[in-house]
């Protein structure tokens, strides 16, 4: 039985934790020796105060919406993918290759083409987890973090060794080709004199991460495959029973999810860097677990968390640039919000449970059906 | 491969295996329990940094080694509140432990040492320094048992023989106490143990603080023992290899033993390519060896040691009434 009203459920309980979240984070600065408020003056005016702000901003939002939308449907599975860092790591890859090796005649092919690069890539790192939780039972968290770690040394690998162009003593491959950078936000909002998002790295990319949220809901709420993701992750003998197979459904919802957390790479490493480089990822795959967990799952709600979390690391950079608070606060912050969004859930909701089961009106006593209050 | 440079690799294996050895049973403890710590890194590394922190501001090491045991606790305390006082789900609260730790030693350690988030480096009496065994510079000359008394048994910090004492206390514990029965019980059947009287909060609270506190002492190994201060990320993954090695060793005092050497063996390798290049006359590259460890782990967790079954309650909340 619903104790809480929806609107509680969907606004207040994320809310809430997001103010714990927030004033915890606002102790933490105090504790050494800033000025909270300040601070987030700072990071508004850094993020949010100038449109050059808003394309860094979109910028990460683009990764995390892609990272979020990961860990989202593995959540509907009820599978934990913690693997979306590696997963997208090798994302890069698959499009690092597709740009250097794939000579395209213009940037909306190679846009196309590069995402599936991207797609097939994270989804084949995902693969493997996904097959040993469904056939043999190894733990996907396990897993999942054990591939991270060989991703990372695999992309040092191939970074200082076959990619590497000759003579650079840097770990990276060569520039992509002109014909496959994505136009940024420069190119496409500005016209005539003004110019808008000058220098920002927010480009294209973040339309299609429009459309992956709205692929995924569709995929989610309106198909057959969709269904049965959700009844596997609220009941896996019940999905068994109506003949919905497991092994199926493990693996095709982790390979959705490391395909998305792949497809991160045609925003930062197609459109940003416009060459692969070492730690292109830069914690991504990690924030889509907190994106996730405050956005419930839902893509609308990935998409405002990944926004919020997108201001969050813009500002903070802009924290670490003019003030002493180094950029690990953001991780700080992050924490904070999958503890009390993630695991401290009930603490938030216990309270706001009784709150709402106090605040209902008693059942008529003429009423023949018995009272449905305070049990559950 | 002469003597020398076997038992000089053993020696490492076993400096190596020592955090895991600790995080490893660290983690038997609680999981034996029904609760899922993958927050072990986390732990390390926040009982890394206070104990370095601490080791440097006061010069004792003793006190470091407390201090990085309270910062573990404190987080072992989030996780018992999480997971247990508010049936949070454990994976997340472990994640978030994590992250925790990243964030707020680098944060913390820039605004109090100002050297780029790591602790000023340690000397003397604010390190764990090796031991000599008694009669190991007598013993040294005589053939074979000689060096391997002098190189591979003697010389180590104290840590290192207390993670070895560590491993048939806990046995003794799990499996010849009524406590140790009684925490096993709660893993695979709280509802027992409810029935019988006994406080299922109680005991995973219990499991959840000697989890903390073995964390916390690998942590002090790893800033005050292994390397002379902290520095960022330090632990690099040695939580979730210990972890690895917890199901290798089927959740087993002994066999986490074996596990966390075999682990430290790879590690100790893995640093020592000029050896490798050496035995199989050709070179592997660093970052392939890097992933050996990760790699192995996978390889065992697919299944190639027979199963391996986690305790039956393990990361499901225990709730009384329905």
């Amino acid at each position: 039985m619903d104790v809480m009203p929806k609107w509680a459920e969907v606004i207040l309980v994320p809310l809430i934790s997001l103010l714990l979240a927030a004033v915890l984070s606002a102790l933490v600065i105090l504790a050494i020796g800033e000025n909270p408020w300040d601070a987030l003056k700072l990071m508004v005016d850094g993020a949010l105060g100038s449109t050059y702000g808003w394309g860094y901003t979109l910028y990460y939002a683009t990764n995390f919406i892609f990272t979020g939308l990961a860990v989202a449907i593995a959540f509907h599975a009820r599978m934990f993918n913690i693997g979306g860092e590696g997963q997208a790591v090798l994302g890069g890859l698959g499009v690092a290759l597709v740009c250097l090796y794939i000579p395209f005649p213009h940037w909306s092919l190679a846009l196309i083409t590069a995402s599936v690069g991207a797609a097939l890539f994270g989804a084949a790192w995902a693969f493997i987890p996904a097959i040993l939780q469904a056939k043999r039972g190894s733990h996907i968290v396990i897993t999942t973090i054990m591939f991270n770690f060989i991703a990372a040394a695999l992309l040092n690998y191939l970074l200082v060794g076959a990619l590497k162009p000759a003579g650079s003593m840097e770990p990276a491959t060569g520039k992509f080709p002109e014909t496959t950078h994505l136009p940024s936000f420069q190119d496409m909002f500005s016209f005539g004199e003004a110019t808008l998002f000058r220098g920002a790295p927010a480009n294209i990319s973040f339309f299609v991460a429009i459309a992956a949220c709205i692929a995924l809901w569709a995929l989610i709420w309106r198909t057959r495959l969709g269904y049965e993701i959700r009844a596997y992750g609220h009941s896996e003998s019940a999905a068994k029973y109506a003949g919905i197979s497991p092994t199926k459904i493990i693996v095709v919802s982790l390979l959705i999810s490391g395909g998305l957390a792949g497809m991160m790479a045609i925003n930062n490493v197609q459109g940003e860097a416009e060459r692969l480089v070492l730690n292109a990822v830069e914690g991504a795959g990690f924030i889509g677990i907190a994106v996730a967990l405050m956005g419930r799952s839902h893509p609308l709600g990935v998409f405002l968390a990944a926004i919020l979390f997108g201001f969050l690391y813009q500002g903070g950079a802009e924290l670490a640039l003019w003030t002493s608070i180094p950029r690990e606060l953001i991780v700080v912050i992050q924490a904070l919000v999958i503890l009390f969004t993630g695991a401290l859930d009930n603490m938030v909701r216990m309270p706001l449970e009784r709150f709402f089961l106090s605040r209902r009106k008693p059942p008529k006593p003429d009423a023949k059906s018995t009272p449905a209050v305070g049990t559950n | 491969m002469d003597l020398l440079t076997l038992l000089q690799l053993l020696d490492s294996t076993l400096r190596l295996a020592t955090p895991l050895l600790l995080a490893c049973l660290a983690g038997l403890f609680s999981e034996r329990a029904g609760i899922f710590d993958i927050g072990l890194e986390g732990k390390m590394l926040a009982a890394a940094f206070l104990s370095a922190a601490i080791a440097a501001v006061t010069g004792s090491v003793w006190l470091g080694l407390l201090a990085g045991i309270f910062a573990s606790l404190l987080l072992s305390a989030i996780h018992g509140l999480a997971s247990i006082t508010f049936r949070g789900n454990q994976l997340i609260s472990g994640v978030a432990i994590n992250f925790l730790a990243a964030g707020l030693t680098v944060v913390i350690a820039q605004s109090w040492f100002a050297e780029g988030g790591r602790t000023p480096q340690l000397a003397g009496a604010a390190r764990f320094n090796p031991i000599t065994l008694p009669g190991a510079e007598a013993l040294r000359d005589v053939p074979v048992l000689g060096p391997i008394y002098y190189e591979l048994i003697s010389g180590h910090t104290i840590i290192v023989y207390l993670a070895l004492l560590i491993v048939p206390i806990t046995a003794w514990v799990l499996f010849s106490t009524r406590f140790g029965l009684r925490l096993r019980a709660v893993g695979e059947n709280p509802a027992a143990v409810d029935t019988a009287g006994i406080s299922v909060v109680g005991l995973r609270f219990a499991a959840v603080a000697i989890c903390g506190v073995l964390c916390g002492i690998a942590g002090a190994y790893l800033a005050t023992a292994l390397q002379a201060g902290f520095t960022k990320d330090m632990s690099a993954g040695r939580g979730y290899i210990a972890l690895a090695a917890l199901i290798f060793a089927k959740w087993r005092p002994v066999y986490c033993l074996w596990a966390c050497l075999l682990f430290g063996f790879l590690q100790a390798i893995a640093l020592r390519s000029d050896l490798i290049e050496r035995v199989l006359q050709f070179n592997i590259q660093s970052q392939l060896l890097d992933a050996l460890p990760y790699i192995l782990t996978v390889v065992i967790l697919a299944g190639f040691v027979g199963k391996a079954i986690p305790p039956r309650a393990g990361g499901e909340p225990y709730v009384k009434e329905r």
